[in-house]
């Protein structure tokens, strides 16, 4: 076993590693030995102990994914098409009568036009994050403190963000004590109309999500060598060709993830309006709704079928990203 | 997506002080008073929401009641609100379940993840591509849609309202760990499992003596992104876990809402208990966390 496993990993590491100096060392003593055929020694595939090896490791994690990914996926796509109640050992197959009901019931319809609340607000959180990244990658004074501020949020635990906020949007609350300190008497209820409550509610996604976007923008700029810069400026790029030609290509691939993220998040959203409003007031989102037609009101059927079109809308925007922006890295050295 | 990546630990650090000595000549875009006034700003609106929540918290009920959410409270010491949290919001049982959940299921996670990484990396197989677009693919779907069927699985195991639905959705979901590790296991020399192996160490010893112990790094980043996703999740104990004593921090905080209705100050305190172990974390920390979640993000 030990005599044949020693050379498989190295005839894998072959093919994957030709730039790595260590291994490309021992290999070029060694290969020559190895006869003329070069790839892998034959002696490997026919040893089945060393066969399964790397199955040994692969079968707990390959059990749980298949149990808890594609299980449920497959299950869910077959319980669409029918009335199951989630109890009951009977069910009647009523082909797409769930989906055809997704796309014409108005009530189930609307949480759709919800999503446009948040989608518009990661464009003012990729804006904001996007603005503070460029600012902080200079030298500023408390520039760590700043940042731990601006990211802070994001490991906030949902539950008490949301407790934080329903006490901030309350009447007589942080908001309307900061505005009457500020001398702007108000007695809106903010929760109180469904516009006002989606904006507010979009509002809080907007602080506890920008941290994320601005530590990853961040993180891009700062990767950007700094004699880059100093050479732009030798040849006379002023800021905004900087920006434009240096800052801006190397931070294109994470703002492509940040919009994916932005638009898969914001059909996704689900904590916030749950815990402040339970999804009253019209904030009733796609999630919000699939968990309380499948656990309260026992339709499985149609629950799945609206999980099933979820799934569906979020990958198709994967695809479109993949397509529109190819996964390399801009390559700026 | 290259192996260096995992090296960026240290690189914004290096970057910057590169960029130190030219400063001068780098002036800020926006006047700078207008600069730290946006980030005076800033601070501002993300440090007051949670700065009123904190004086609430050391408030009397009463004074809740009279003086408006900026007002200060009369006894700063005023640690009631915590107690009432603590004996009748149940949040000892709470911070016991939730630790209970992390130990097994980031336990669970490194051990998978990493094995995971070293059959993919480490050996050539039958099915290797196979393997890898079911775990690719894996990271498209996200779980709050699956959760309708998911919940199925786990009731089919009888597992609905233990503490072990969660670990296993928690350890059977992760994908993300499973690239972490990927990434870093490519950037350790195969010439040490050859070492290792020419003194006769099988598989599974490399694994366990070579390649688990070098993956430290990758290691101390999984747990810490994990470990504060996991601390945070709200939404798969609130739909596995509904007794009255089997809730997680997040779901015994929910639960703050009916009995204590309108009493702001204990609330409060709640939500403060919730956050405080978050912030002693961040600031120990700091560094890891920023690189663990733009690396997490970025996967």
């Amino acid at each position: 076993m030990t005599e044949t496993t020693d050379t498989a990993p190295r005839g894998a590491a072959a093919t994957r590693r030709p730039s790595r100096d260590a291994t490309h060392k021992g290999r070029g003593r060694r290969g020559p030995r190895r006869g003329p055929g070069g790839g892998l020694p034959r002696s490997w595939r026919h040893s089945p102990l060393s066969r399964i090896t790397p199955w040994l490791f692969l079968v707990a994690p390959l059990a749980l994914l298949i149990t808890f990914t594609y299980v449920p996926v497959a299950s869910m796509v077959s319980y669409s098409v029918t009335d199951w109640d989630g109890v009951s050992p009977d069910r009647e197959v009523v082909g797409l009568d769930n989906y055809v009901q997704i796309f014409t019931r108005p009530e189930l319809f609307r949480v759709f036009f919800v999503s446009g609340y948040y989608l518009a607000a990661s464009v003012v959180q990729i804006a904001v994050a996007l603005y503070f990244a460029v600012i902080l990658s200079f030298n500023l004074r408390f520039r760590n403190f700043f940042k731990g501020v601006l990211f802070f949020p994001y490991l906030i635990n949902g539950v008490a963000i949301g407790f934080v906020f329903l006490y901030f949007f309350q009447d007589g609350g942080t908001l309307d004590s900061v505005l009457a300190w500020l001398g702007v008497t108000t007695d809106h209820p903010w929760l109180g109309d469904p516009t006002s409550a989606n904006v507010s509610l979009a509002g809080v996604s907007v602080w506890r999500f920008t941290g994320l976007n601005f530590v990853l923008f961040l993180g891009a700029i700062q990767s950007v060598p700094g004699e880059l810069y100093e050479a732009a400026q030798l040849d006379g790029a002023g800021r905004w060709k900087q920006f434009r030609h240096i800052i801006a290509p190397s931070i294109k691939p994470v703002i492509s993830l940040s919009v994916i993220l932005a638009i898969s998040g914001s059909l996704s959203v689900f904590e916030i309006p749950y815990i402040m409003t339970g999804g009253a007031t019209g904030t009733q989102t796609f999630v919000i709704q699939t968990v309380k037609l499948a656990f309260q009101f026992n339709k499985t059927g149609l629950a799945s079928a609206a999980a099933v079109v979820l799934l569906l809308i979020i990958l198709l925007i994967t695809w479109i990203q993949r397509r529109l922006v190819p996964d390399d890295k801009v390559d700026l050295v | 997506m290259t192996p260096d990546r995992t090296a960026t630990p240290a690189s914004p650090r290096t970057l910057n002080s590169a960029r130190t000595p030219n400063s001068s000549r780098w002036r800020l875009p926006v006047g700078t008073s207008l600069t730290y006034l946006s980030l005076l700003l800033a601070t501002a609106v993300v440090l007051l929401p949670l700065t009123v929540v904190f004086l609430t918290s050391l408030k009397t009920s009463q004074e809740v009641k009279d003086g408006g959410a900026l007002s200060l409270p009369g006894n700063w010491l005023n640690l009631d609100n915590y107690v009432t949290a603590f004996t009748d919001g149940n949040m000892l049982m709470a911070f016991g379940n939730t630790a209970f959940i992390l130990f097994f299921s980031i336990g669970g996670t490194v051990i998978i993840g990493s094995m995971t990484a070293y059959a993919v990396d480490r050996f050539d197989f039958r099915a290797k591509k196979l393997v890898m677009a079911l775990f690719l693919i894996a990271t498209l779907v996200p779980a709050v849609t699956t959760q309708v069927a998911t919940f199925q699985v786990i009731s089919g195991f009888g597992l609905v309202d233990t503490r072990w639905a969660p670990i296993l959705l928690y350890m059977g979901t992760d994908i993300v760990s499973v690239y972490i590790f990927l990434q870093f296991i490519r950037g350790i020399p195969v010439s040490l499992d050859e070492a290792a192996r020419l003194d006769g160490a099988n598989a599974f010893t490399i694994y366990r003596k070579i390649i688990f112990p070098l993956l430290k790094p990758a290691i101390a980043t999984v747990v810490i992104i994990k470990g504060i996703t996991t601390y945070n999740d709200f939404y798969i104990p609130f739909l596995y876990m509904h007794s009255e004593d089997l809730g997680t921090i997040s779901t015994a905080l929910f639960r703050f809402k009916g009995p204590f209705g309108a009493h702001w100050e204990a609330i409060s305190a709640g939500a403060i208990l919730v956050i405080l172990p978050t912030l002693v974390i961040f600031l120990l920390l700091q560094r890891w966390i920023y690189n663990g979640f733009s690396q997490g993000a970025t996967k």
